[in-house]
Protein backbone atom coordinates (compact mmCIF):
# COMPACT_ATOMS: atom_id res chain seq x y z
CA UNK A 1 0.00 0.00 0.00
CA UNK A 2 1.46 3.07 -0.73
CA UNK A 3 -0.51 6.63 1.12
CA UNK A 4 -1.16 9.10 -2.05
CA UNK A 5 -1.62 12.43 -0.95
CA UNK A 6 -4.52 14.20 -1.84
CA UNK A 7 -5.36 17.86 -0.87
CA UNK A 8 -9.45 17.80 -0.06
CA UNK A 9 -10.78 21.19 0.62
CA UNK A 10 -7.20 22.59 1.26
CA UNK A 11 -6.28 19.59 3.29
CA UNK A 12 -3.56 16.96 3.04
CA UNK A 13 -5.21 13.84 3.01
CA UNK A 14 -3.72 10.35 2.74
CA UNK A 15 -5.63 8.35 0.67
CA UNK A 16 -4.64 4.97 1.08
CA UNK A 17 -4.50 3.40 -2.56
CA UNK A 18 -4.14 -0.70 -2.67
CA UNK A 19 -0.72 -1.19 -4.96
CA UNK A 20 -1.57 -3.43 -7.94
CA UNK A 21 -0.10 -3.00 -10.82
CA UNK A 22 -2.94 -3.77 -13.21
CA UNK A 23 -2.87 -5.97 -16.38
CA UNK A 24 -1.71 -4.31 -19.06
CA UNK A 25 -4.60 -3.90 -21.31
CA UNK A 26 -4.22 -6.35 -24.32
CA UNK A 27 -4.71 -9.05 -21.54
CA UNK A 28 -8.03 -7.36 -19.72
CA UNK A 29 -10.64 -9.12 -20.61
CA UNK A 30 -13.62 -6.45 -21.24
CA UNK A 31 -17.19 -7.87 -19.51
CA UNK A 32 -19.17 -4.60 -20.81
CA UNK A 33 -18.44 -2.64 -23.73
CA UNK A 34 -20.32 0.67 -23.74
CA UNK A 35 -20.70 2.83 -27.04
CA UNK A 36 -21.84 6.45 -26.84
CA UNK A 37 -24.68 5.98 -24.17
CA UNK A 38 -27.45 7.91 -23.28
CA UNK A 39 -30.47 7.97 -20.60
CA UNK A 40 -33.55 10.40 -20.69
CA UNK A 41 -35.93 10.75 -18.47
CA UNK A 42 -39.18 12.31 -19.96
CA UNK A 43 -37.00 13.22 -22.84
CA UNK A 44 -34.71 15.39 -20.76
CA UNK A 45 -30.99 13.83 -21.81
CA UNK A 46 -29.80 12.73 -17.86
CA UNK A 47 -26.54 10.99 -18.96
CA UNK A 48 -24.77 11.78 -22.33
CA UNK A 49 -22.42 9.32 -24.92
CA UNK A 50 -20.65 7.85 -22.45
CA UNK A 51 -18.28 4.86 -23.67
CA UNK A 52 -16.11 3.25 -21.49
CA UNK A 53 -14.97 -0.44 -21.14
CA UNK A 54 -15.18 -2.62 -17.80
CA UNK A 55 -12.48 -5.24 -17.03
CA UNK A 56 -13.55 -8.83 -15.87
CA UNK A 57 -12.35 -9.30 -12.02
CA UNK A 58 -11.91 -5.55 -11.74
CA UNK A 59 -13.49 -3.57 -9.12
CA UNK A 60 -14.73 -0.37 -11.90
CA UNK A 61 -15.74 2.80 -9.67
CA UNK A 62 -18.28 5.55 -10.86
CA UNK A 63 -17.64 8.67 -8.92
CA UNK A 64 -18.84 12.17 -9.20
CA UNK A 65 -21.40 14.91 -8.33
CA UNK A 66 -24.74 14.20 -6.86
CA UNK A 67 -27.30 14.42 -10.39
CA UNK A 68 -23.97 13.36 -12.90
CA UNK A 69 -25.83 10.37 -14.07
CA UNK A 70 -23.62 7.78 -12.18
CA UNK A 71 -26.31 5.87 -10.71
CA UNK A 72 -28.60 5.82 -14.03
CA UNK A 73 -25.74 4.76 -15.47
CA UNK A 74 -25.34 1.76 -13.33
CA UNK A 75 -29.10 0.96 -13.78
CA UNK A 76 -28.17 0.41 -17.52
CA UNK A 77 -26.42 -2.79 -16.91
CA UNK A 78 -29.17 -4.71 -15.10
CA UNK A 79 -31.55 -2.92 -17.64
CA UNK A 80 -33.08 -1.81 -14.49
CA UNK A 81 -34.01 1.13 -15.89
CA UNK A 82 -36.81 -0.28 -17.82
CA UNK A 83 -38.92 -0.75 -14.69
CA UNK A 84 -39.03 3.35 -14.97
CA UNK A 85 -41.54 3.41 -17.79
CA UNK A 86 -40.43 7.17 -18.73
CA UNK A 87 -36.95 5.98 -19.21
CA UNK A 88 -35.29 5.71 -22.87
CA UNK A 89 -31.58 4.41 -22.94
CA UNK A 90 -29.74 4.92 -26.56
CA UNK A 91 -26.08 3.80 -27.29
CA UNK A 92 -24.92 0.10 -26.97
CA UNK A 93 -23.54 -2.18 -24.04
CA UNK A 94 -22.02 -5.04 -25.34
CA UNK A 95 -22.43 -7.80 -22.74
CA UNK A 96 -19.46 -9.89 -23.95
CA UNK A 97 -19.98 -9.01 -27.14
CA UNK A 98 -23.66 -9.30 -26.93
CA UNK A 99 -26.37 -6.40 -27.26
CA UNK A 100 -27.93 -5.85 -23.35
CA UNK A 101 -30.39 -4.27 -25.21
CA UNK A 102 -30.80 -6.29 -27.64
CA UNK A 103 -34.91 -7.10 -28.75
CA UNK A 104 -34.40 -10.79 -28.34
CA UNK A 105 -32.93 -9.71 -24.80
CA UNK A 106 -35.10 -11.18 -21.59
CA UNK A 107 -34.21 -8.64 -19.02
CA UNK A 108 -35.11 -11.19 -16.44
CA UNK A 109 -31.81 -13.34 -18.19
CA UNK A 110 -29.54 -10.06 -17.90
CA UNK A 111 -30.29 -9.46 -14.24
CA UNK A 112 -29.70 -12.73 -13.21
CA UNK A 113 -25.91 -12.55 -14.50
CA UNK A 114 -25.90 -9.32 -13.31
CA UNK A 115 -26.70 -8.67 -9.86
CA UNK A 116 -27.06 -5.61 -8.11
CA UNK A 117 -26.46 -3.85 -4.40
CA UNK A 118 -28.33 -1.17 -3.59
CA UNK A 119 -27.69 1.75 -1.83
CA UNK A 120 -30.41 1.79 1.19
CA UNK A 121 -30.18 -1.84 2.21
CA UNK A 122 -33.29 -3.52 1.09
CA UNK A 123 -33.59 -7.17 3.09
CA UNK A 124 -37.22 -8.85 2.15
CA UNK A 125 -39.18 -8.73 5.08
CA UNK A 126 -38.76 -12.21 5.56
CA UNK A 127 -36.08 -14.55 7.41
CA UNK A 128 -32.50 -14.49 6.95
CA UNK A 129 -32.15 -17.97 4.98
CA UNK A 130 -35.67 -16.91 2.77
CA UNK A 131 -33.76 -13.89 1.50
CA UNK A 132 -30.84 -15.57 0.54
CA UNK A 133 -32.89 -18.19 -0.81
CA UNK A 134 -35.18 -15.89 -2.81
CA UNK A 135 -33.22 -16.03 -5.73
CA UNK A 136 -31.94 -19.31 -6.27
CA UNK A 137 -36.09 -20.39 -5.94
CA UNK A 138 -37.03 -17.85 -8.36
CA UNK A 139 -34.72 -19.20 -11.06
CA UNK A 140 -35.38 -22.46 -10.08
CA UNK A 141 -31.81 -23.33 -8.49
CA UNK A 142 -33.23 -25.67 -5.55
CA UNK A 143 -30.92 -28.35 -5.79
CA UNK A 144 -28.95 -28.20 -2.88
CA UNK A 145 -30.31 -24.88 -1.34
CA UNK A 146 -29.16 -25.34 2.27
CA UNK A 147 -25.30 -25.19 0.62
CA UNK A 148 -26.15 -22.74 -1.65
CA UNK A 149 -27.53 -20.27 1.18
CA UNK A 150 -24.39 -21.35 3.49
CA UNK A 151 -21.84 -20.82 0.79
CA UNK A 152 -23.30 -17.24 -0.08
CA UNK A 153 -23.40 -15.97 3.37
CA UNK A 154 -20.22 -17.25 3.74
CA UNK A 155 -18.67 -15.30 0.91
CA UNK A 156 -20.80 -12.36 2.40
CA UNK A 157 -19.17 -12.80 5.45
CA UNK A 158 -22.09 -12.52 7.76
CA UNK A 159 -22.22 -16.77 7.72
CA UNK A 160 -20.77 -16.15 11.47
CA UNK A 161 -23.08 -13.65 12.80
CA UNK A 162 -26.29 -15.53 11.17
CA UNK A 163 -25.60 -19.25 11.23
CA UNK A 164 -27.58 -19.75 14.43
CA UNK A 165 -30.50 -17.19 13.83
CA UNK A 166 -31.34 -18.41 10.06
CA UNK A 167 -35.31 -18.41 10.80
CA UNK A 168 -34.58 -14.92 12.46
CA UNK A 169 -36.17 -11.61 10.85
CA UNK A 170 -33.88 -10.06 8.21
CA UNK A 171 -34.72 -6.98 9.25
CA UNK A 172 -33.71 -7.65 12.78
CA UNK A 173 -30.11 -7.12 11.89
CA UNK A 174 -28.29 -3.80 11.80
CA UNK A 175 -28.00 -2.12 8.99
CA UNK A 176 -24.53 -3.08 7.80
CA UNK A 177 -25.27 -7.21 8.26
CA UNK A 178 -28.12 -6.10 6.05
CA UNK A 179 -26.20 -4.76 3.71
CA UNK A 180 -23.94 -7.99 3.50
CA UNK A 181 -27.17 -9.91 3.56
CA UNK A 182 -28.34 -7.96 0.17
CA UNK A 183 -24.55 -9.28 -1.24
CA UNK A 184 -25.34 -12.72 -0.34
CA UNK A 185 -28.76 -12.94 -1.77
CA UNK A 186 -26.91 -11.57 -4.81
CA UNK A 187 -24.41 -13.89 -4.33
CA UNK A 188 -26.46 -16.78 -4.43
CA UNK A 189 -27.47 -16.99 -7.63
CA UNK A 190 -23.99 -16.74 -8.76
CA UNK A 191 -23.55 -13.75 -10.99
CA UNK A 192 -21.01 -12.92 -12.73
CA UNK A 193 -21.16 -9.36 -12.33
CA UNK A 194 -22.24 -7.27 -9.01
CA UNK A 195 -23.27 -4.04 -9.67
CA UNK A 196 -22.97 -1.72 -6.93
CA UNK A 197 -25.41 1.57 -6.03
CA UNK A 198 -23.46 3.31 -2.96
CA UNK A 199 -23.20 0.14 -1.19
CA UNK A 200 -22.18 1.61 1.74
CA UNK A 201 -23.17 5.24 2.09
CA UNK A 202 -26.02 4.36 4.98
CA UNK A 203 -23.52 2.38 6.70
CA UNK A 204 -21.16 3.43 9.57
CA UNK A 205 -17.58 3.76 9.28
CA UNK A 206 -17.02 -0.04 10.61
CA UNK A 207 -19.74 -1.34 8.51
CA UNK A 208 -18.34 0.56 5.44
CA UNK A 209 -15.05 -1.00 5.92
CA UNK A 210 -16.04 -4.65 6.17
CA UNK A 211 -17.75 -4.15 2.89
CA UNK A 212 -15.03 -2.62 1.16
CA UNK A 213 -12.98 -5.78 2.80
CA UNK A 214 -15.75 -8.00 1.17
CA UNK A 215 -15.27 -5.84 -2.51
CA UNK A 216 -11.49 -6.90 -2.54
CA UNK A 217 -12.45 -10.84 -1.51
CA UNK A 218 -15.27 -10.88 -4.16
CA UNK A 219 -13.67 -9.66 -7.13
CA UNK A 220 -11.38 -12.32 -7.10
CA UNK A 221 -14.74 -14.07 -8.10
CA UNK A 222 -16.63 -11.38 -9.55
CA UNK A 223 -16.65 -8.20 -11.97
CA UNK A 224 -17.58 -5.30 -9.31
CA UNK A 225 -18.88 -1.79 -10.54
CA UNK A 226 -19.54 0.43 -7.61
CA UNK A 227 -20.99 3.63 -7.57
CA UNK A 228 -20.12 6.21 -4.64
CA UNK A 229 -19.91 9.32 -3.44
CA UNK A 230 -16.92 8.87 -1.28
CA UNK A 231 -13.53 9.38 -2.83
CA UNK A 232 -11.72 7.81 -0.62
CA UNK A 233 -13.62 4.63 -1.06
CA UNK A 234 -13.18 4.55 -4.64
CA UNK A 235 -9.05 4.94 -4.19
CA UNK A 236 -9.53 2.31 -1.76
CA UNK A 237 -11.23 -0.18 -3.56
CA UNK A 238 -11.54 0.75 -7.11
CA UNK A 239 -8.97 -0.79 -9.91
CA UNK A 240 -10.36 1.82 -12.32
CA UNK A 241 -12.13 4.74 -11.90
CA UNK A 242 -14.05 6.60 -13.71
CA UNK A 243 -15.09 10.59 -13.25
CA UNK A 244 -18.35 11.83 -14.26
CA UNK A 245 -19.55 15.57 -14.29
CA UNK A 246 -22.72 17.74 -15.22
CA UNK A 247 -23.17 19.87 -18.01
CA UNK A 248 -25.78 22.59 -18.24
CA UNK A 249 -27.51 22.82 -21.48
CA UNK A 250 -28.72 26.18 -23.11
CA UNK A 251 -32.14 25.95 -21.26
CA UNK A 252 -30.04 25.17 -18.12
CA UNK A 253 -30.80 21.75 -18.29
CA UNK A 254 -28.70 19.16 -16.28
CA UNK A 255 -26.44 16.50 -18.35
CA UNK A 256 -24.48 13.82 -16.96
CA UNK A 257 -21.13 13.21 -19.01
CA UNK A 258 -18.03 10.72 -18.46
CA UNK A 259 -14.95 13.60 -18.13
CA UNK A 260 -11.97 10.71 -17.51
CA UNK A 261 -11.61 7.08 -17.14
CA UNK A 262 -8.40 5.91 -16.21
CA UNK A 263 -6.33 3.42 -13.80
CA UNK A 264 -7.93 4.89 -10.05
CA UNK A 265 -4.24 5.66 -8.99
CA UNK A 266 -3.81 7.72 -12.02
CA UNK A 267 -7.17 9.66 -12.04
CA UNK A 268 -6.63 10.06 -8.31
CA UNK A 269 -2.57 11.38 -8.89
CA UNK A 270 -1.82 13.01 -12.19
CA UNK A 271 -5.36 13.52 -13.90
CA UNK A 272 -5.00 14.49 -17.45
CA UNK A 273 -8.54 16.30 -17.24
CA UNK A 274 -8.60 19.67 -15.10
CA UNK A 275 -12.08 19.25 -14.23
CA UNK A 276 -11.00 15.52 -12.70
CA UNK A 277 -7.89 17.00 -10.76
CA UNK A 278 -10.41 20.04 -9.34
CA UNK A 279 -12.82 17.65 -8.48
CA UNK A 280 -10.26 14.81 -6.50
CA UNK A 281 -8.67 17.28 -4.75
CA UNK A 282 -11.89 18.86 -3.11
CA UNK A 283 -12.15 22.28 -5.40
CA UNK A 284 -15.46 21.25 -6.76
CA UNK A 285 -18.38 18.86 -5.64
CA UNK B 1 -34.59 48.90 23.85
CA UNK B 2 -34.90 46.40 27.03
CA UNK B 3 -38.10 44.91 28.22
CA UNK B 4 -38.59 45.04 32.02
CA UNK B 5 -39.19 41.29 33.02
CA UNK B 6 -42.94 42.32 34.76
CA UNK B 7 -43.97 42.91 31.43
CA UNK B 8 -43.82 39.40 30.29
CA UNK B 9 -46.68 38.65 32.98
CA UNK B 10 -48.89 42.14 32.37
CA UNK B 11 -50.02 41.24 28.86
CA UNK B 12 -53.73 40.76 28.43
CA UNK B 13 -54.81 36.95 28.42
CA UNK B 14 -55.10 36.76 24.50
CA UNK B 15 -56.73 34.12 23.32
CA UNK B 16 -57.10 32.52 26.69
CA UNK B 17 -60.99 32.25 26.44
CA UNK B 18 -61.19 31.76 22.72
CA UNK B 19 -58.75 28.55 23.86
CA UNK B 20 -61.04 27.59 26.34
CA UNK B 21 -63.99 27.82 24.29
CA UNK B 22 -61.98 25.94 22.07
CA UNK B 23 -61.17 22.90 24.64
CA UNK B 24 -65.03 22.53 25.86
CA UNK B 25 -66.09 22.35 21.84
CA UNK B 26 -63.38 19.50 21.88
CA UNK B 27 -65.22 17.55 24.63
CA UNK B 28 -68.82 18.33 24.00
CA UNK B 29 -68.20 16.53 20.12
CA UNK B 30 -67.27 13.62 22.00
CA UNK B 31 -69.12 13.40 24.45
CA UNK B 32 -71.94 13.28 21.99
CA UNK B 33 -71.30 10.31 19.84
CA UNK B 34 -69.53 8.58 23.33
CA UNK B 35 -72.55 9.11 25.23
CA UNK B 36 -75.22 8.48 22.42
CA UNK B 37 -73.38 5.40 21.39
CA UNK B 38 -73.38 4.49 25.04
CA UNK B 39 -77.01 4.87 26.29
CA UNK B 40 -77.71 2.68 23.24
CA UNK B 41 -75.84 0.16 23.97
CA UNK B 42 -76.88 0.13 27.42
CA UNK B 43 -80.65 0.04 26.86
CA UNK B 44 -80.39 -2.40 24.21
CA UNK B 45 -78.05 -4.48 26.74
CA UNK B 46 -80.17 -3.95 29.76
CA UNK B 47 -83.86 -4.52 27.68
CA UNK B 48 -82.22 -7.72 25.28
CA UNK B 49 -80.22 -9.79 27.77
CA UNK B 50 -83.08 -11.87 28.92
CA UNK B 51 -83.74 -13.24 25.27
CA UNK B 52 -80.37 -13.78 24.28
CA UNK B 53 -80.44 -17.60 25.02
CA UNK B 54 -80.80 -20.89 23.54
CA UNK B 55 -84.15 -20.32 22.29
CA UNK B 56 -82.63 -17.28 20.36
CA UNK B 57 -79.87 -19.09 18.67
CA UNK B 58 -81.42 -22.67 18.18
CA UNK B 59 -85.19 -21.86 17.08
CA UNK B 60 -86.82 -20.57 14.21
CA UNK B 61 -89.24 -16.89 14.10
CA UNK B 62 -92.75 -17.69 15.48
CA UNK B 63 -95.70 -16.35 16.39
CA UNK B 64 -95.14 -16.74 20.26
CA UNK B 65 -92.14 -14.54 21.37
CA UNK B 66 -91.49 -16.77 23.89
CA UNK B 67 -90.57 -19.41 21.70
CA UNK B 68 -89.27 -17.31 18.79
CA UNK B 69 -85.49 -17.54 17.87
CA UNK B 70 -83.31 -16.52 15.02
CA UNK B 71 -81.86 -19.07 13.79
CA UNK B 72 -82.39 -19.12 10.63
CA UNK B 73 -81.07 -15.27 10.34
CA UNK B 74 -78.43 -15.80 12.28
CA UNK B 75 -76.90 -18.82 9.99
CA UNK B 76 -77.96 -17.06 7.00
CA UNK B 77 -75.75 -14.56 8.25
CA UNK B 78 -72.55 -16.69 8.61
CA UNK B 79 -73.46 -17.87 5.42
CA UNK B 80 -73.45 -14.54 3.76
CA UNK B 81 -70.46 -13.80 5.57
CA UNK B 82 -68.54 -16.81 4.29
CA UNK B 83 -69.52 -16.00 0.69
CA UNK B 84 -68.80 -12.81 1.12
CA UNK B 85 -65.11 -13.15 1.91
CA UNK B 86 -65.05 -15.36 -0.77
CA UNK B 87 -65.97 -13.75 -3.50
CA UNK B 88 -64.59 -10.26 -2.35
CA UNK B 89 -60.98 -11.10 -1.32
CA UNK B 90 -59.82 -12.35 -4.54
CA UNK B 91 -62.06 -9.81 -6.96
CA UNK B 92 -60.86 -6.76 -4.59
CA UNK B 93 -57.22 -8.00 -3.85
CA UNK B 94 -56.90 -8.65 -8.16
CA UNK B 95 -58.17 -5.22 -8.95
CA UNK B 96 -56.01 -3.74 -6.47
CA UNK B 97 -52.98 -5.53 -7.66
CA UNK B 98 -53.77 -4.44 -11.70
CA UNK B 99 -54.42 -1.17 -10.46
CA UNK B 100 -51.53 -0.68 -8.69
CA UNK B 101 -48.72 -3.10 -10.15
CA UNK B 102 -49.84 -3.27 -13.54
CA UNK B 103 -52.00 -0.16 -14.57
CA UNK B 104 -50.28 2.45 -16.63
CA UNK B 105 -51.77 5.69 -15.40
CA UNK B 106 -51.68 7.77 -18.40
CA UNK B 107 -53.40 5.76 -19.82
CA UNK B 108 -57.28 7.23 -19.40
CA UNK B 109 -59.21 4.29 -19.20
CA UNK B 110 -57.45 3.31 -16.22
CA UNK B 111 -57.87 6.75 -14.76
CA UNK B 112 -61.61 6.46 -15.58
CA UNK B 113 -61.37 3.11 -13.44
CA UNK B 114 -59.92 4.65 -10.47
CA UNK B 115 -62.34 7.44 -9.99
CA UNK B 116 -64.68 5.19 -10.89
CA UNK B 117 -64.01 3.07 -7.97
CA UNK B 118 -63.56 5.58 -5.53
CA UNK B 119 -67.33 6.96 -6.28
CA UNK B 120 -68.70 3.53 -6.07
CA UNK B 121 -67.70 3.78 -2.60
CA UNK B 122 -69.78 6.64 -1.51
CA UNK B 123 -72.94 5.47 -3.92
CA UNK B 124 -76.04 4.71 -0.93
CA UNK B 125 -76.41 0.99 -0.13
CA UNK B 126 -80.61 0.94 -1.59
CA UNK B 127 -78.87 1.81 -4.70
CA UNK B 128 -76.84 -1.50 -4.46
CA UNK B 129 -80.24 -3.28 -4.20
CA UNK B 130 -82.16 -2.03 -6.65
CA UNK B 131 -79.18 -3.45 -9.04
CA UNK B 132 -79.34 -6.48 -7.19
CA UNK B 133 -83.26 -6.46 -8.14
CA UNK B 134 -82.66 -5.53 -11.36
CA UNK B 135 -79.76 -7.53 -12.55
CA UNK B 136 -79.28 -10.45 -10.48
CA UNK B 137 -82.66 -11.28 -9.12
CA UNK B 138 -84.90 -10.33 -12.76
CA UNK B 139 -81.48 -9.70 -15.20
CA UNK B 140 -79.84 -13.25 -14.60
CA UNK B 141 -83.04 -14.96 -12.88
CA UNK B 142 -81.45 -15.84 -10.17
CA UNK B 143 -84.49 -15.14 -8.15
CA UNK B 144 -84.69 -14.28 -4.60
CA UNK B 145 -82.29 -16.39 -3.14
CA UNK B 146 -79.18 -16.19 -0.74
CA UNK B 147 -76.16 -16.03 -3.50
CA UNK B 148 -77.80 -13.09 -5.04
CA UNK B 149 -77.97 -11.55 -1.40
CA UNK B 150 -74.21 -12.25 -0.87
CA UNK B 151 -73.34 -10.90 -4.34
CA UNK B 152 -74.91 -7.81 -4.22
CA UNK B 153 -72.86 -7.25 -0.24
CA UNK B 154 -70.16 -8.34 -2.72
CA UNK B 155 -70.71 -5.87 -4.98
CA UNK B 156 -71.59 -3.15 -2.36
CA UNK B 157 -67.92 -3.90 -0.47
CA UNK B 158 -66.08 -4.39 -3.16
CA UNK B 159 -64.43 -0.79 -3.64
CA UNK B 160 -64.05 -0.96 0.21
CA UNK B 161 -61.67 -3.68 -0.07
CA UNK B 162 -60.19 -1.97 -3.21
CA UNK B 163 -59.07 0.73 -1.24
CA UNK B 164 -57.56 -0.62 1.24
CA UNK B 165 -55.89 -3.44 -0.58
CA UNK B 166 -54.42 -0.69 -2.33
CA UNK B 167 -53.23 1.20 0.63
CA UNK B 168 -51.69 -2.10 1.72
CA UNK B 169 -50.10 -2.75 -1.64
CA UNK B 170 -48.98 1.10 -1.56
CA UNK B 171 -47.25 1.13 1.66
CA UNK B 172 -44.88 -2.01 0.30
CA UNK B 173 -41.48 0.35 -0.81
CA UNK B 174 -40.36 -0.23 -3.90
CA UNK B 175 -37.11 -1.16 -2.58
CA UNK B 176 -38.21 -4.39 -1.70
CA UNK B 177 -40.13 -4.98 -5.62
CA UNK B 178 -36.22 -3.73 -6.93
CA UNK B 179 -34.49 -6.33 -4.94
CA UNK B 180 -37.14 -8.88 -5.81
CA UNK B 181 -36.25 -7.52 -9.88
CA UNK B 182 -32.26 -7.23 -9.40
CA UNK B 183 -31.96 -10.63 -8.43
CA UNK B 184 -34.33 -12.01 -11.80
CA UNK B 185 -38.01 -12.54 -10.77
CA UNK B 186 -39.97 -12.06 -13.17
CA UNK B 187 -43.18 -9.81 -12.42
CA UNK B 188 -45.43 -12.16 -11.27
CA UNK B 189 -42.80 -13.43 -8.62
CA UNK B 190 -42.70 -10.08 -7.67
CA UNK B 191 -46.36 -9.40 -7.06
CA UNK B 192 -46.16 -12.87 -5.94
CA UNK B 193 -43.64 -13.60 -3.69
CA UNK B 194 -42.90 -10.30 -1.92
CA UNK B 195 -45.46 -7.42 -2.60
CA UNK B 196 -48.45 -10.14 -1.54
CA UNK B 197 -47.26 -11.56 1.40
CA UNK B 198 -45.89 -8.14 2.96
CA UNK B 199 -49.45 -6.52 2.09
CA UNK B 200 -51.67 -9.27 3.52
CA UNK B 201 -51.87 -8.47 7.28
CA UNK B 202 -53.48 -4.72 5.62
CA UNK B 203 -55.46 -6.57 2.97
CA UNK B 204 -57.20 -8.92 5.67
CA UNK B 205 -57.81 -5.83 8.00
CA UNK B 206 -59.60 -4.05 5.18
CA UNK B 207 -61.08 -7.44 4.35
CA UNK B 208 -62.20 -7.83 7.79
CA UNK B 209 -63.39 -4.17 8.65
CA UNK B 210 -65.74 -4.70 5.15
CA UNK B 211 -67.55 -7.83 5.86
CA UNK B 212 -68.38 -6.31 8.87
CA UNK B 213 -69.97 -3.44 7.14
CA UNK B 214 -71.73 -6.12 4.55
CA UNK B 215 -73.09 -7.86 7.26
CA UNK B 216 -74.98 -5.33 9.17
CA UNK B 217 -76.62 -3.85 6.02
CA UNK B 218 -80.25 -4.45 5.47
CA UNK B 219 -81.45 -2.37 2.76
CA UNK B 220 -80.05 -3.93 -0.82
CA UNK B 221 -81.03 -7.08 1.20
CA UNK B 222 -84.79 -6.22 1.32
CA UNK B 223 -84.87 -5.65 -2.10
CA UNK B 224 -82.90 -8.43 -3.54
CA UNK B 225 -85.34 -10.44 -1.31
CA UNK B 226 -84.60 -11.22 2.13
CA UNK B 227 -87.61 -12.23 3.58
CA UNK B 228 -88.54 -10.40 6.85
CA UNK B 229 -90.23 -13.91 7.99
CA UNK B 230 -88.16 -17.28 7.43
CA UNK B 231 -89.18 -20.05 9.54
CA UNK B 232 -86.20 -22.77 8.19
CA UNK B 233 -82.22 -22.85 7.59
CA UNK B 234 -81.09 -20.96 3.97
CA UNK B 235 -79.51 -22.74 1.50
CA UNK B 236 -77.70 -21.21 -1.15
CA UNK B 237 -80.37 -21.16 -3.35
CA UNK B 238 -83.46 -21.06 -1.56
CA UNK B 239 -85.27 -18.27 0.34
CA UNK B 240 -83.35 -16.47 3.08
CA UNK B 241 -83.44 -13.46 5.44
CA UNK B 242 -80.66 -12.03 7.40
CA UNK B 243 -79.80 -11.02 11.00
CA UNK B 244 -80.42 -7.35 10.32
CA UNK B 245 -83.56 -8.33 8.31
CA UNK B 246 -85.07 -10.30 11.23
CA UNK B 247 -84.09 -7.23 13.65
CA UNK B 248 -86.00 -5.17 11.49
CA UNK B 249 -88.85 -7.46 11.42
CA UNK B 250 -89.28 -7.74 15.27
CA UNK B 251 -89.00 -4.08 15.65
CA UNK B 252 -91.92 -3.37 13.19
CA UNK B 253 -93.97 -5.67 15.40
CA UNK B 254 -96.74 -4.15 17.83
CA UNK B 255 -95.91 -6.65 20.70
CA UNK B 256 -93.40 -5.50 23.57
CA UNK B 257 -91.94 -8.84 23.61
CA UNK B 258 -90.68 -8.66 19.92
CA UNK B 259 -88.93 -5.50 20.83
CA UNK B 260 -87.47 -7.12 23.64
CA UNK B 261 -86.51 -10.10 20.88
CA UNK B 262 -85.11 -7.53 18.79
CA UNK B 263 -83.00 -6.22 21.17
CA UNK B 264 -81.63 -9.40 22.06
CA UNK B 265 -81.03 -10.26 18.13
CA UNK B 266 -78.93 -6.53 18.16
CA UNK B 267 -76.81 -7.82 21.06
CA UNK B 268 -76.27 -10.52 18.55
CA UNK B 269 -75.68 -8.59 15.59
CA UNK B 270 -73.11 -5.81 17.72
CA UNK B 271 -70.95 -8.98 19.12
CA UNK B 272 -70.66 -10.30 15.79
CA UNK B 273 -69.91 -6.86 14.33
CA UNK B 274 -67.31 -6.54 17.31
CA UNK B 275 -65.40 -9.62 17.35
CA UNK B 276 -64.83 -9.08 13.95
CA UNK B 277 -63.41 -5.70 14.44
CA UNK B 278 -61.47 -6.77 17.65
CA UNK B 279 -60.00 -9.23 14.70
CA UNK B 280 -58.79 -6.50 12.46
CA UNK B 281 -57.54 -4.03 15.61
CA UNK B 282 -55.76 -7.01 16.32
CA UNK B 283 -54.32 -7.92 13.05
CA UNK B 284 -53.29 -4.80 12.15
CA UNK B 285 -51.19 -3.97 16.04
CA UNK B 286 -49.92 -7.40 15.45
CA UNK B 287 -47.98 -7.27 12.08
CA UNK B 288 -48.13 -3.45 11.60
CA UNK B 289 -44.56 -3.26 9.59
CA UNK B 290 -42.31 0.17 9.69
CA UNK B 291 -40.30 -0.40 6.93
Amino acid sequence: MAPVSVTMAGVNVDVETRERPLPAKELREVVFDVKDLGVAYSGNQALQGVSLEVYRNFVTAFIGPSGCGKSTFIRCFNRMNDLISTAKVDGTILYHGQDLYGSDVDPVEVRKRIGMVFQKPNPFPKSIYDNVAFGPRVLGMTDGLDDRVELALQQAALWDEAKDRLKANALSLSGGQQQRLCIARCLAVEPEVILMDEPASALDPIATTRIEDLMHELKKDYTIVVVTHNMQQAARVADMTAFFSVTRGEEGQRTGILVEYDATSKIFTQPSDQRTEDYVTGRFG
Amino acid sequence: MSVAAGNLRSGRPRGLWTGRIFYGFLLFSLLIGFLTLGALLLQVLFEGYRFVDLVLFFEAPSADPQIAGAEPAILATIYIGVLLLAFTVPLGVGTAIYLEEYANRDRWYNRLLEVNIQNLAAVPSIVYGILGLAFLVRGLGLGRVLLAGAMILTLLVLPTVIIAAREAIRAVPDSIRQGAYALGATKWQVVWRQVLPASTPGIATGSILALSRGLGETAPLLLVGALTYVSFNPTLMGDFTALPVQIYQWIARPQDEFRTLAASGIIVLLAILLTLNAFAIWLRNRYERRW
